[in-house]
Parts: structure tokens; C-alpha cells; sequence
């Protein structure tokens, strides 16, 4: 066996695995984009833009998926940043791993379950009746947008402090020592010498939670009360529901689309502010 | 390690630190910690570790139900498992349409469904639902049933289903909320909720119910398909969507805490939430509504036929089917059933409404499960 035949041997199991598990079922949903809906559902061979042609309809839920997505991932690294800075620089070694395994341990129920919890931390007997308690009335937390970003942060957040804390983890505390000696002040040292370095955890945590958000369905339809819709939900009830596959598919393919074009500038952005710091190195 | 004991935690860390590192199996990480017992549990392999009692036939060791949540007593099914040996593996679904896209994509797996009214002849149409053979139900004594909840089940001198329980789909109100002035009609449901319902109602997530009362409101069929009403209900819709509490079908926990004080809500439902608590009213709106009947029915290519034969034929016994309806509070159209139970759920007027509330009811029509105006006009009501 030649050398080049063993790498293709090497990766063919790779490529299986792409072809099986991403090429064909794209395919699928590609050619189901072009079909029509039968009379009582599901797909009828065909070849026409209609579906795509039909896109308006979904238009709100496109708009609410891409104002809550950018939204929910800022809002998740607002919160996992502190969190994940105080347990790789402030925090004693000797209890990093209790508290990253306490970051993992939500991890091991379902999101189903947990989201559910919610429903009753924030329903009428949560905090609400906690709040009345010390004379904050009226409040109303479930069923509303605040509580569906709530959801988010909540079971988006370990996958937005791994990242940043492996990045601060690595830092070189002297380089903190340093920027000290040379006279620059807590925060100044922050902006110019942690931020900039962990910026590669940030855009890697980012980017899981933004993509993962683009498709999110189950905390809308718990915490949001079926009001507020995303495409994810749409294409639930596609599926699920109407049994509309070709729309349902033109609505998917359409997702993807979205999805790559973002991810793409989002990545040339961030390859174009590392380039930017290395010059400033060189000066 | 003990049998069945508890692990600690350390000795959880440390062997998950053994299995990280590499120096033990998964399966050995697995079953120390417990963790794999979990899963085998979940796998379903209980059955066939059960004793197999002697049965005149073999039908295998389990049968697959697919039904609708709230709508039986395990009871029956343990008893079931002990007569047969068979497990029943039950999954829960949400609406008819969900059921009708799995078996549409094939492979289900079920043995037993338990599909409403109006979506039979939709699976009899895409030949997703398999003839019975009356002669392996001997407990189904078509006589005894009430052919307004039975017909259904036959299309075209054929019978594929046979009935299982019926209901109507009205509202659920707390009365402690409507300050004195009780709410009759469903164009109370609606103008109440723009009013002193305001931020308490909910409304199902399913087209045929919401659209279907809401067409109620201006007097129209709840079956309509028609262009122009159906744009009324939907403005209707769309005009108390920013009052309403939640847009779901899991209304009971909302009902129960007091979130919310109005909800669109099935026989079933009424009478639990009416039993736990009495200010919880189920009304029939005057203008009309839906009365459905549910049945049991096996889909094409069902693994174990023989058990789900086996399974309806258990569950048609009156005695098994009496003792269904006092654990889930819907009515049945078996007369050899109603003998069985106790005066006070037959004279129940949730179960067994007045006869000119139920006489301006409609059964839903197969064409409003699949129109797809109406489907349309949900996702426009949701993202609205």
C-alpha cells in the first residue's frame, strides 16, 4: 500500500461521516425546497420557486431570530466574561475545579428540564410572589421576552465561559506584572493587555452560542409562551404541524444561507482585528 | 462497589477522573457509577428481564402506544403486562398533526395510536393505517357503542378504529376572577379577555381549536375553510393576542397557580382542574365548538400486531375501560362501560354536558386538519 493510499484510507471514515451525517441530508432539504405540499401534507415531487417565493410569510419570525440572536449571545458574554476572568485570574487554583465542574453540572439534566424548572422560578409563585413579599408588586415575569432571554443566558452561559476561560487561563500573569511596573492603572492593564488577549475565547464562545441561537426553539416556545416566535419555531410547526416539507425546507435552507453569510464576515471581522494587533506589535 | 448502593462523591470524582484519563472503560465508568443502570432503564430492557407468564399465544414482550397525555390509568397497563407479558411503551404527543407527520415519515414504530375523529380518513387516504380484524377484539361489542362517537372509525363499509373516549373542547374559567359576571359565550372568551381577562388567557397552540373558536366569536362554522371568515377570526386573533397570558396546550400548571384565570381547555382537563379546584369552571361557549371522539387504531407496519390486538382488546373490556374514565375524566359511548360507573360522573355536567349545549357542537372536519390557509394563519398569529 502506497503512502497516498494509506491517507485516503485514513480519512475515509471522515468523509463517510460527512457524506452520510451533512452532504445528503442537505441535499435533501435542498431538493424538498424546490417540491410542493401535498394535499394532506408532507412533500410531492415538483420543481418550482413557490416555496422560496413564499418566504415573506415567515419574514417576522427571520427578524426576531436575527434581533434575538446577536442579542442573547451579547447579553451571555456581559454575564459569562466576569464569571469566567474571576475564575481563571482572581480565583485560588485549589478550587478552580469544584467551581468549573460547577459550571459543567447543569449540563447533566436535559434543557428540556431545566427550562421547565424556570417556568415555575418565574411563574406566579416564583419570584414574583418573592418580590410582592418585600412590596414590589405586580410584576410579571413568565411568558415574556425578558423571560425568554433569561432562558438563554441561563443555558447558553457554560458554552460562553469555556472558551473565555481558557483563553484568560493561559494569559501570562507577568504580563499583568508588567503593565503594572510600566505604571498603568487596573483597568488600563484590563483593556490593553487582558481584553485584547482573550479576544480569541470571546469570538470562539460568540460564535457557539450565536450559531446554536440562530436555531433555537424549545426556550421560546416554554419561557416565551408560544408569543414569541422564532424560525426555529416556525420550522417546528412546518414540520410538525402544518406538515408543510417543501416550505418547511425552502425556510431551513434559507436559515442556512443567513447563517453562513454572518458567520463568514463575522469571521473575516475577527481575522481583520487580530491582523490590525499584530501591527501594532510590530510598531 | 455494593449492589444498588449509592457511590460518594469523591469516589464519583475520582472514577471520573480514572475515565478521563483513560485508565478505565467507559462501560466500567458506567457501571460504577450508576450511570449506566440509568441508562439501561431508560433503553427499555426492563422487559424482557420480566417473568413471562403463561399466555395462549406469544405476542412478544412489549407493544408501542402513541397517545395523548392525561388519558390513562397505568394501572391497567401493569395489569396488562402481568396477564401477557408484553410492556406497554407509552410516548405522549401534542397534536394530531404531530402524530400524522411521524407515521408520514415512516418508521414510528408504534403498535397502537389513538387518532381523533376527523384525521381517519386522512390515513385511510395515504393508506397509513391498517384494517381491523374484528375477530382478534372480542371484548368490541359495536352494539353497546353510541354511533356518534363509532362512526368514525369505519370508512367505506371498512372499520379501522374503534372508539376509545369523547370530549368536547370548551373553557376553563376562574370564577374567583370575573367579578361576579359569568362568562357564557365565546364571544365572552374574547371580549372578557381584551377587558378584565386582560394578560390571563390562554389560547391552544393548535389551528383547529384557536381558529375554530375563534370563528365561533361571529357565529361561522368552526369547520370553516371560507377566505373571508377566516380573515375575520384572524383579525380577531390578532387583536387579542397582545392580552393574552400564553399561546399553549399545557394549560393546567398556568390554570393551577393562578397565572392564569382563563384558558380554552378539553373535557378531560376541565374536570381534573374542576376536581383539585372548585372555582375552576368548565364552560361550553353557547355559540358552539367542537365535540370530538377518540380511537385506537394500528398503524401500517406495526412491529407487534399481535400485541396491539391484544392491547385494544384489554382496553375495550369495560371493567379496564371504567376504571380508564375515573382516572382521566373523559366520557365514553360504551353503554356496557356507563354500567360500570358511578352515578355521579354519568349526572357530571363537565363529562356529560346538557343536551342543547352539545346539539350546537360540531365534529371537526378532516379538511380543516389539513387546509393550509388555516395553518397559514396560525404562524401569522403567533409571529404577530
Amino acid at each position: 500500500m502506497t503512502r497516498q493510499e494509506r491517507n485516503w484510507l485514513l480519512v475515509a471514515p471522515a468523509g463517510a461521516w460527512f457524506l452520510v451525517m451533512l452532504v445528503l441530508p442537505l441535499s435533501v432539504v435542498l431538493v424538498f425546497s424546490f417540491g410542493e405540499r401535498g394535499p394532506a401534507g408532507g412533500y410531492v415531487p415538483a420543481f418550482t420557486l413557490e416555496q422560496y417565493a413564499n418566504l415573506p410569510a415567515r419574514l417576522t419570525a427571520f427578524k426576531n431570530t436575527l434581533i434575538l440572536a446577536p442579542l442573547g449571545t451579547l447579553a451571555a458574554l456581559l454575564i459569562a466574561y466576569p464569571l469566567a476572568y474571576q475564575l481563571a485570574v482572581r480565583t485560588d487554583p485549589k478550587w478552580k475545579t469544584i467551581l468549573l465542574v460547577l459550571v459543567i453540572v447543569p449540563f447533566w439534566t436535559s434543557i428540556l428540564i431545566r427550562s421547565y424548572a424556570w417556568i415555575f422560578i418565574l411563574g406566579g409563585r416564583g419570584l414574583p410572589a418573592l418580590l410582592e413579599a418585600i412590596g414590589i408588586e405586580g410584576v410579571r415575569l413568565i411568558y415574556t421576552p425578558l423571560a425568554v432571554t433569561i432562558g438563554i443566558v441561563y443555558g447558553y452561559l457554560p458554552l460562553m465561559v469555556f472558551p473565555i476561560y481558557v483563553a484568560l487561563d493561559r494569559l501570562d500573569k507577568r504580563l499583568l506584572e508588567a503593565s503594572s511596573d510600566l505604571g498603568a492603572r487596573p483597568f488600563r492593564t484590563f483593556l490593553q493587555v487582558t481584553l485584547p488577549l482573550s479576544i480569541p475565547g470571546v469570538a470562539t464562545g460568540c460564535l457557539l452560542v450565536f450559531i446554536l441561537l440562530m436555531g433555537e426553539f424549545l426556550i421560546p416556545a416554554l419561557l416565551g409562551g408560544g408569543k414569541v416566535f422564532f424560525v426555529g419555531n416556525a420550522l417546528v410547526d412546518l414540520f410538525l404541524q402544518s406538515r408543510n416539507w417543501a416550505f418547511g425546507s425552502a425556510v431551513a435552507f434559507t436559515l442556512i444561507v443567513i447563517m453562513l453569510v454572518t458567520v463568514t464576515i463575522y469571521m473575516r471581522l475577527i481575522a481583520r482585528l487580530r491582523l490590525g494587533r499584530d501591527d501594532a506589535q510590530i510598531m | 462497589m455494593e449492589d444498588n448502593g449509592h457511590i460518594s462523591k469523591r469516589k464519583f470524582m475520582e472514577e471520573l477522573r480514572r475515565y478521563q484519563k483513560g485508565s478505565v472503560t467507559r462501560r466500567h465508568f458506567l457501571g460504577v457509577t450508576g450511570l449506566g443502570t440509568a441508562t439501561a432503564v431508560l433503553g427499555a430492557a426492563v422487559p424482557g428481564l420480566r417473568p413471562r407468564p403463561a399466555f395462549a399465544q406469544d405476542i412478544g414482550d412489549r407493544v408501542v402506544l402513541a397517545t395523548w397525555p392525561n388519558y390513562h390509568d397505568t394501572a391497567n397497563f401493569d395489569a396488562f403486562t402481568d396477564a401477557t407479558g408484553a410492556f406497554v411503551q407509552v410516548n405522549v404527543f401534542g397534536s394530531n398533526e404531530e402524530m400524522l407527520a411521524k407515521l408520514q415519515a415512516g418508521g414510528s414504530g408504534w403498535d397502537v395510536f389513538v387518532p381523533t375523529n376527523y384525521t381517519i380518513t386522512t390515513y385511510v387516504g395515504e393508506d397509513l393505517i391498517e384494517p381491523l380484524d374484528v375477530s382478534k377484539l372480542p371484548n368490541y361489542d359495536p352494539a353497546a357503542f353510541d354511533p356518534r362517537f363509532a362512526d368514525a372509525g369505519t370508512v367505506d363499509g371498512t372499520l379501522y378504529a374503534v372508539p376509545k373516549n369523547w370530549g368536547t373542547t370548551g373553557f376553563a374559567v376562574n370564577t374567583a376572577h370575573d367579578g361576579g359576571t359569568p362568562l357564557a359565550t365565546w364571544k365572552d372568551f374574547f371580549d372578557r379577555t381584551k377587558t378584565d381577562f386582560s394578560g390571563r388567557t390562554m389560547v391552544h397552540d393548535y389551528q383547529l381549536t384557536t381558529i375554530g373558536n375563534a370563528l365561533k366569536y361571529f357565529g361561522y362554522s368552526f369547520n370553516s375553510v371560507d377566505p373571508a371568515e377566516l380573515a375575520d377570526a384572524e383579525k380577531l386573533l390578532i387583536e387579542v393576542k397582545p392580552h393574552l397570558f400564553a399561546i399553549s396546550s399545557d394549560y393546567q400548571p398556568a390554570m393551577r397557580s393562578g397565572d392564569a384565570w382563563l384558558t380554552m381547555c378539553w373535557t378531560g382537563d376541565g374536570k381534573q382542574m374542576n376536581s383539585d379546584m372548585p372555582e375552576i369552571a368548565y364552560v361550553l361557549g353557547r355559540e358552539g365548538g367542537e365535540i370530538w371522539s377518540d380511537y385506537y387504531a394500528i398503524p401500517k407496519g406495526a412491529p407487534h400486531r399481535e400485541a396491539a390486538y391484544a392491547l385494544i382488546n384489554h382496553m375495550l373490556d369495560p371493567a379496564v375501560n371504567a376504571r380508564e374514565v375515573l382516572a382521566h375524566g373523559y366520557p365514553v359511548a360504551d353503554a356496557n362501560t356507563n354500567a360500570l360507573l358511578p352515578a355521579e360522573i354519568l349526572n357530571d355536567p363537565i363529562l356529560y354536558p346538557a343536551q342543547e349545549l352539545l346539539d350546537a357542537l360540531e365534529f371537526g372536519a378532516a379538511a380543516t386538519l389539513t387546509d393550509p390557509n388555516r395553518a397559514e394563519l396560525l404562524a401569522r398569529f403567533k409571529s404577530a
